[in-house]
This record gives C-alpha cells, structure tokens and sequence, in this order.
C-alpha cells in the first residue's frame, strides 16, 4: 500500500526515474548479445522520461515543490534533495534529450557494428542520471559526487573510439579543463561550509555577507560552471570534445550538459541577497563576446561537428547575456529589464536544447551518410537524406533566430531588453542590441553554410553520392524536435508557462512585469502568415509551370565541362568572412610540396586553428610541464603505492585535525 | 480600413516603378531616352508567362527559395508605416521582426543559390551574407537612435515621431542616421557602388549571381521580392526624412510616394555618378556606415 502511495507522488516519481536512467545501460553489461540489451535501454530510457515528464510539468506549472532527506552515515550533513521550479526546469530537457538520444542510438551506435555500445549505453544512462542529480542535488558533497560522475562518464562517453589520436587527445583536455573547473567548484563549497557551516546549500537570497566573500563566491562559480558551459575564454577543451565524441553523445553533451553549467550558475546566484551591479555587468560581457567570438569562429569552421559546436558556445554566451541583463536590472532597480533578461535565458536554454541535438542528431546522419565530418567532401545529400534535410533546414533556421521557429522568440525578448535600455539616461546596455545583430548576421553565414554545403548542390566525393537516408529510429526523435523547434515559435507563451515559475522563484521581484510586452499572438500570426503565404505561393507557381518544365545543367557561364570539384566549398564559403575577422580565425596548412627529379606524392591540407589553444595555452602549459617534471616522479603507474598515498595523506589530515 | 487598403495597394503596386525610375534617371544621365517608367512591370508580366528551365542538380529547396523569400518581404511589408499612416499591424518589438523577416530571405535565397552547384552562385552567396552581418548592426543602431528618441519599440509610433520640431531640436544626429540608413538601403538592395545590378560579369556579382538559375515565374518572384525590399527599405528613409504632414489624409499618401520616387532619383543619380567599389572596399564603407549611426547615437545621448 504504501508503495502505491508512494507512486501517486509526482515527485518520487521523478527520483524513480532519474535512478531508472542510471540503470538503464546495467543489463546490457550482463547480456552476451548486445542487441538486446541496447534494447531494453532504450525502452527504460523512453519509461523513465514518460514517468518522469509528466511529474516535472504537473510540478512546475502546479507550483509543487517537494524535498526528500536521505540518512546516510557520511559527515557532510543530511544528503538532501529537493525538486524545487529551478530543479524541475533544469529536469526538462534531461529527460527529453536522454530518451530522444537514446532511441537515435539504435540505428546510429547499434551494438551489431560497434564494439563500444555496452560501455557508450552504460555511461549514456549514468550521464542522464549524475545530470539529474546534479540538479536536484541540496547538499554541496552530493553535488561534487554526482558533478564528478557526470564529468568522468562524459569522458568515457567521448572516447568511445579511442583508437584515433585525436580522440584520444579531445579526451585528455576535456578532462584537465573539467578538474580544474571541478577544483574551482571545490573551492566555492568548501567557502560555503565555512560561511553558513554546513554542506547543505543555503536558503535563497539568505546569504548576506560582506561584498569580498560573496564575489569570491560569485568569481568561484564563474570559473567552476561557465568552464562547464562553455564560456570564452574557458571554452578550450569543448570543440574537440563535442566533435569527437558520437554524434548522440555530442547531442546529451551540448544541449543538455552544457545548461547543468548555467544551472550551477543560477543556484549560486540564487543563494546571494545582494547581487553587486558588476556581475551582471561583467556576465553581460562575456556572454556577448563568447557569442560573437564562437560564432565567427564557428563560421570558418569545415568539420560539421566542431562548427555546431561553436555555435554551442554562441548559444551558451547569448544565454549568459540573458542573465547578465537580468542582474543588471534587479541591481538598478528596473524590472523589466531584469524579466527580460531571465525569461530570455532560460526560454533560450529551452530552444538551444532543441535545436542543438536536433542538429547533432542531423550531423550524424551526415556522417553515417557521407563517411566523414568534413563538409568540404560532403554535397547533394539533401537528395539521399530527403527527409534528414528537411529537418536540418528546420533546425537550422531555428539555431539562427529566424522566425518562424523558437530561436527567434527567445532572442526577440533578449533585444527587447537591449531596446529598452536605450531609453535610460546612459544607454551603454542598449550597444547589446547591434552586436546581437551582428551575431545573428554571422549566424546565418556558418547555417547557410553547413546547410548549402552539406545537403545541397552535388555530392563533392563518392561516398556522399551513395548515402542513405537514417532509418526510422533515427528519424522520430529528429522529427519530434523539428516539431518543438516549431510550436516554441509559434506560440512562445507554451515555453514561456515552463520558464515563468523557475522565473518567479528566482526573482520575485520581476512579478510585477509578468506578462511579455510583445501580444504572443504575433508570433502566431507572423509565422503563420509566412508559412502559408509561401506554401500558397509554392503551389501557384507550381501549377502555372506546370508542362513548361525543362531540365538541364546548371549555368556554367560558358565552361562546359563542369565538375563537383568546382563547387564552392565551406572553406570557400566562410573564407571572406574569415578573411574580414583577421587574427581570430586562422588557418592552418600542410603542405608536402613536389621536390626533387622523382618526386613522392604531395599533398596539401587545411584545417582552421584553435589559434588561442595552439598559440597560448599548450605554450604555456608546456613550460609548466617542463618545470614541474620533478613531480612526475610521483606518477609511476603502481596503483598500490597510489592507496599508500592516499592512506598517508588521510593520517596526516587526521593529525592536523586533532 | 480604407488606410489598410491604400497601404496594400501601394506596397503591392508600387515598387517596381522605383526601378523604372532609377533606369530612366540613368538613362537621362548618359543622355539616353531609356526604357520606360513601366518597363519593370512588362518585364515581370512576361516573365509569369514563360515556363521555367531546372537544373538538374537542384532540389525542393531551390523553388521554395523565392517564394519563402517573398513570403517574408511581403509580411514585413505589413510592418512599416507608409508617410504619416501607420502601418496595417504594429506592436511593441516589430521593428526586430522586421529585420528578421529580411534574414529570413537572405538564408532562402543563399541556400537556393548553394543549391545549384555554381562555383558563381556560392560566390554570390557568400558576399551576400557576408555584407548583409555588417549592414545588419548599422539597422540596429538607427533603430536605438529612433528608440530613444522617441520612447518606443515599434516602427509606427517610432517614425510618426520623426516630426519637424524634432528635426530642428536633433537634425544633426538624424543627418548621421540617414546617411547610415541611406548606405543599408543600397547595400541591402545591392545597388552601385556595392554591386551592379546591371552588370554582366559573373565573378563580380552578388545579387544578381545567385538567382543565374533561376527563370520564369520564379525569377518573377525574385524581381518583384527585391523591387519591394528596396521600397520598405526605402520607406524606412523617406518616413524620416520627410517629416511634413499636411494634414490631410489623401495628400500624405501623395507627399510619401512622391518621397518615393524622390528616393529612386536619389539613388539613380548615385548610380550614374558612382563606379561600383572594389571588393575589399565594400567592408570598409559598411562600416563606416555603421559608425555614422553610432555617431548619432552619441549626439542624441549627449
């Protein structure tokens, strides 16, 4: 009996399912076929999330709050968690990615091929689960455990195909730069004990001490969660990751792990009373730097992969502007700006884990399509993959803001902020807007280009001439968030009636201004009318042509003797913005030149460089290296002596204690 | 509903006239009798009439792209104040909508272009976006200036506050701003000194370049869709430019089409006294564009 009742609990209902996710990937390891065992994951997958969102929207939008206390004999206080509208707007898009990923999983890491499916499908659940965990987490030690468990099985997740170098080297970076974001966490706990005296996490707006420490505090955070989510400078080690790792792994990575960062952030936010006016201006800067540094690098970018990965950091920085704005408001008393600020931020966090997987989803179409991750070999796909364009197309419009999909109503309300400003006595917040454009204009450079050049024109190699379209499992969860992407731009106030309780627990103040100065029913109308006016028009024309239709070659300005090779290519592309934007975006080649009287075979490649990895960190952490090489002597690979460290440090830490 | 009607039949009917404008003032410039004033009409009446030749490399996504493109222009053609009338629809952040709307063209028209496989056309294409990121920010900062200026997000009560004592109290700021809006106009619609809609050279082409496949009814569809970007663009500039009102309806309609076409004269005399720009130099005058907007941001600030 008590079970049931249990059951009838929205909230068990959600902790049920984030321990099914963690499970989901266990028989699998047990099973000798991996068929199978794939299988069932995917279906404890799809029944966790239809346990779980049901319960998470009934919460949110019934204004349910719940908190469970678990006794466990640790000396970190009592192990609490607790579903509160931040908590339960963070759930989302975990639980709608994790299934979406792990049903596309099926046809595009199936166990028949790859001999990594057991290990991916195990830690794909653990990573859904210690996301989950992280969110719901009230106790500053469960957060880092279950912060390290999302880390550590992000990494196993990356390195799927060890076997090539550049995997393997994508892996070590991801995890320097994750410890050392996880020390910096670390850090900003351990002051929390000393300040409040416990490891639970303090009531919001109760932390009230002097100015230094909490902008240590805040400053802690900064690093700890925005090297998380991807924020420039502290981005280094996310492109290679999310372009290494398998196109569903990159999907859960981007859009959803990235947000745990932001999440991070707007707890600690949530903790302080006094939230000093600099914050939000320097998270106002940084998120727009990151967004037009990541999307003018993006926009040179030829791997499929790496470009929608920056396009992650644009995203990321437009989301931190958001917050930016929002503690720019409530700190000089505005709250408008402050609504919009927020409500654009958390409505983006919405879009982005949309139409982010939507397209890593995509790309791994391509890929298993064309054979490759360079789009200068790929072309004509959109013939192939008919139904895969269509839904790159989607997501691609959506990812640049354009109306008639969701990304356009989450950056309408971030400029309608901006606009406002330009009222107030010193309107430098107002400069925002103009740099938006201009990220939007740059936006449209890198998704014309993955588009054009992926699926339109024709096939640049072989390989991308004989693709074939994704079978079903693959299609529906694309197909599903194409539909998302969709209905969040037509009708914004079904995303805005997710983001108003996380919004009204975050800032009360904002109340006031709780409705959207733009009437949502012009979302409706404008895309609506676009839609239907195009579609009519599509058809006029079709039936008026129809019987004067003639095909032949494309225009070739007189040569006649055209060939794919000649086609422009994405570096081609990107290469006059590229060469607009100077120092930021460089390229690099290699070229074995023809030498001698019997010369071997030359060749020439080219690859855009990570120009601040390359030219400063590896220089950097290279010298450290060498410097610190005396240290490397306590690294020798013998695991028994590696405890003995462990013991001894231990004893000595019991000593200085007593 | 009588402004709603003139509203439409003047955005629907009007703009290809601004193009046979502009050709008769070239023509008058070189001493040539040109086309007449109606020959864009005639061009567009004979084009629905032809069938369409089709690529072979093309997909769905070449056709849907003018369509979606005039789609676009003809909502945002709903969303500008024509003289003194507002505009059929209005709300708080239309002018976002506005811009975006263009965008959204912009990314149809580039993917079509992409579609046919043309080393030109991707050529094209990528000058079109790359000019476009740098004229967008320039739009942005007129509207700011307009913003603050007159205290509202929407295009309607923005340009109707465009008035006389207003021109007195801030007309150095407002010079700035029009010269900015005035190099958007012609660099959004690639006309000289960005690009040369007449020229016959594929290799230094933007606009033109990327609809070379396009024929037919669908090349109609792009004549007509640019004719019209270039009159609410141009609509944008004449509102603030020519802040009278005279009090009676019918006559403001005829005050702003006459802007209009002052408008079109303007830009076919910059055409026959101006040589296109070198690639490279194209960048530098959007931004300096961009920087005179900036500049009347500051003095109206100040």
């Amino acid at each position: 009996m008590l079970f049931f009742d249990m059951m009838r609990d929205p909230a068990f209902l959600v902790l049920c399912a984030i321990v099914l996710a963690g499970c989901s990937g266990l028989p699998g390891l047990f099973l000798r076929h991996g068929t199978l065992g794939q299988r069932l994951a995917s279906v404890a997958a799809l029944t966790s999330s239809l346990l779980a969102l049901p319960s998470i929207l009934y919460l949110l939008l019934g204004g349910g709050e719940a908190s469970f206390t678990l006794n466990w004999n640790l000396p970190f206080g009592p192990c609490e968690v607790a579903l509160d509208p931040l908590s339960l707007f963070f759930l989302i898009p975990i639980f709608l990615i994790f299934p979406a990923g792990s049903l596309y999983a099926l046809g595009y890491w199936p166990a028949k091929s790859q001999a990594s499916e057991k290990s991916v499908t195990f830690f794909y659940g653990l990573l859904a689960c210690a996301m989950a965990m992280v969110v719901v987490a009230r106790n500053g030690f469960l957060f880092m455990m279950s912060w390290e468990v999302m880390a550590l099985s992000g990494y196993f997740l990356l390195v799927a195909e060890h076997g090539e170098k550049e995997v393997r080297s994508a892996g070590i970076v991801y995890l320097v730069a994750s410890h050392l974001g996880g020390a910096a966490l670390t850090a900003l706990f351990a002051s929390l004990f000393w300040i409040t005296g416990s490891f639970s996490f303090p009531a919001p707006h109760s932390l009230a001490v002097a100015g230094g420490v909490t902008s240590t505090l805040f400053l802690l955070a900064l690093a700890g969660f925005g090297s998380k989510a991807g924020m420039m400078p502290l981005h280094l080690w996310l492109p290679s990751a999310h372009a290494n790792a398998p196109s569903h792994v990159s999907a859960l990575l981007s859009g959803v792990m990235l947000k745990v960062g932001i999440y991070g952030l707007l707890r600690v936010i949530s903790f302080v009373s006094e939230r000093p006016l600099w914050w939000g201006a320097l998270l106002a800067s940084v998120g727009l730097t990151s967004a037009l540094a990541g999307i003018c690098v993006a926009s040179a970018q030829k791997d499929i992969k790496r470009l929608l990965a920056y396009s992650s950091i644009e995203n990321l920085g437009i989301i931190t502007t958001g917050i930016g704005l929002f503690l720019l408001g409530e700190g000089s008393g505005n709250p408008r700006l402050a609504f919009l600020g927020l409500a654009a931020a958390l409505f983006h966090v919405l879009n982005h884990a949309i139409f982010k997987p939507l397209l890593f989803f995509c790309a791994g179409s391509v890929m298993h399509a064309a054979g490759t991750r360079d789009l200068d070999r790929m072309g004509g796909l959109a013939r192939r993959l008919p139904f895969t364009a269509f839904f790159a197309l989607c997501g691609s419009i959506a990812i640049c803001g354009l109306p008639p999909f969701n990304g356009f109503a989450s950056e309408m309300l971030l400029y309608l902020g901006f606009f406002g400003e330009a009222r107030s006595a010193v309107p430098f917040v107002a400069l925002g807007a103009p740099v938006l454009a201009m990220v939007g204009g740059v936006a449209v450079i890198a998704f014309v280009k993955l588009y054009g050049i992926a699926f339109l024109g024709e096939p640049r190699t072989e390989a991308a001439a004989k693709g074939h379209e994704a079978p079903v499992t693959m299609l529906a969860p694309i197909g599903l968030l194409a539909a998302l992407s969709l209905l969040g731009g037509l009708f914004p106030p079904v995303f805005m009636a997710l983001v108003q309780p996380a919004l009204r627990a975050l800032a009360p103040d904002t109340g006031l201004v709780s409705a959207l100065p733009v009437p949502p029913v012009w979302f409706a109308v404008a895309g609506g009318s676009v839609i239907i006016l195009a579609a009519v028009l599509y058809l006029f024309l079709q039936g008026r042509v129809k019987g004067r239709q003639a095909s032949g070659p494309t225009w070739g300005c007189g040569y006649l003797r055209p060939s794919p090779r000649i086609q422009y290519t994405g570096s081609s592309f990107g290469a006059f913005f590229s060469s607009l934007s100077g120092a930021l975006i460089r390229t690099r080649l290699h070229v074995d030149p023809v030498t001698g009287l019997a010369p071997s075979a030359a060749r020439l490649s080219y690859a855009p460089e990570e120009t601040l990895l390359h030219r400063v960190v590896l220089p950097f952490l290279n010298i450290a290296g060498v410097a610190c090489a005396f240290l490397r002597r306590l690294q020798h690979g013998e695991v028994q002596i590696y405890i003995l460290y462990i013991f001894a440090t231990l004893m000595l830490l019991l000593l200085w204690v007593h | 509903m009588i402004d709603t009607i003139f509203h439409m039949a003047l955005v629907l009917a009007m703009p290809p006239l601004l193009l046979g404008v502009i050709g008769k003032t070239k023509a008058a410039f070189a001493g040539r009798v040109g086309a007449p004033f109606l020959q864009p009409y005639y061009d567009m009446g004979r084009l629905m009439q032809k069938g369409i030749v089709l690529s072979d490399s093309t997909t769905w996504v070449f056709r849907a792209g003018p369509v979606v493109t005039l789609a676009a222009t003809l909502f945002a053609s709903l969303l500008v104040p024509l003289g003194r009338h507002a505009a059929p629809i209005s709300f708080e952040g239309d002018m976002i909508l506005f811009a975006y709307l263009f965008a959204l063209g912009r990314f149809f028209t580039t993917t079509a272009a992409l579609d046919t496989a043309s080393s030109f056309e991707g050529m094209g294409a990528a000058r079109e976006v790359t000019f476009s990121c740098l004229a967008e920010p320039t739009l942005f900062f007129a509207l700011i200036t307009l913003t603050r200026l007159s205290g509202t997000m929407s295009l309607t009560p923005m340009l109707q506050h465009v008035t006389l004592p207003v021109w007195l109290a801030t007309g150095a700021a407002l010079i700035l701003l029009l010269a900015g809006l005035f190099v958007v106009v012609l660099a959004e619609n690639c006309r000289i000194p960005f690009d040369d809609p007449n020229t016959h050279l594929e290799l230094t082409m933007i606009h033109e370049v990327m609809v070379l496949d396009h024929s037919g009814p669908y090349f109609c569809c792009i004549l007509y869709g640019a004719a019209l970007k270039l009159y609410l663009l141009g609509a944008l500039f004449v509102n603030i430019a020519l802040p009278f009102s005279s009090g009676n309806g019918f006559l403001d309609w005829g005050i702003f089409a006459c802007g209009m076409l002052g408008l079109a004269v303007a830009i076919g005399v910059v055409e026959s006294v101006m040589a296109r720009l070198r690639l490279i130099r194209v960048p530098q005058l959007l931004v300096a564009a961009l920087i005179l907007t900036a500049f009347s941001l500051v003095l109206v600030v100040r």
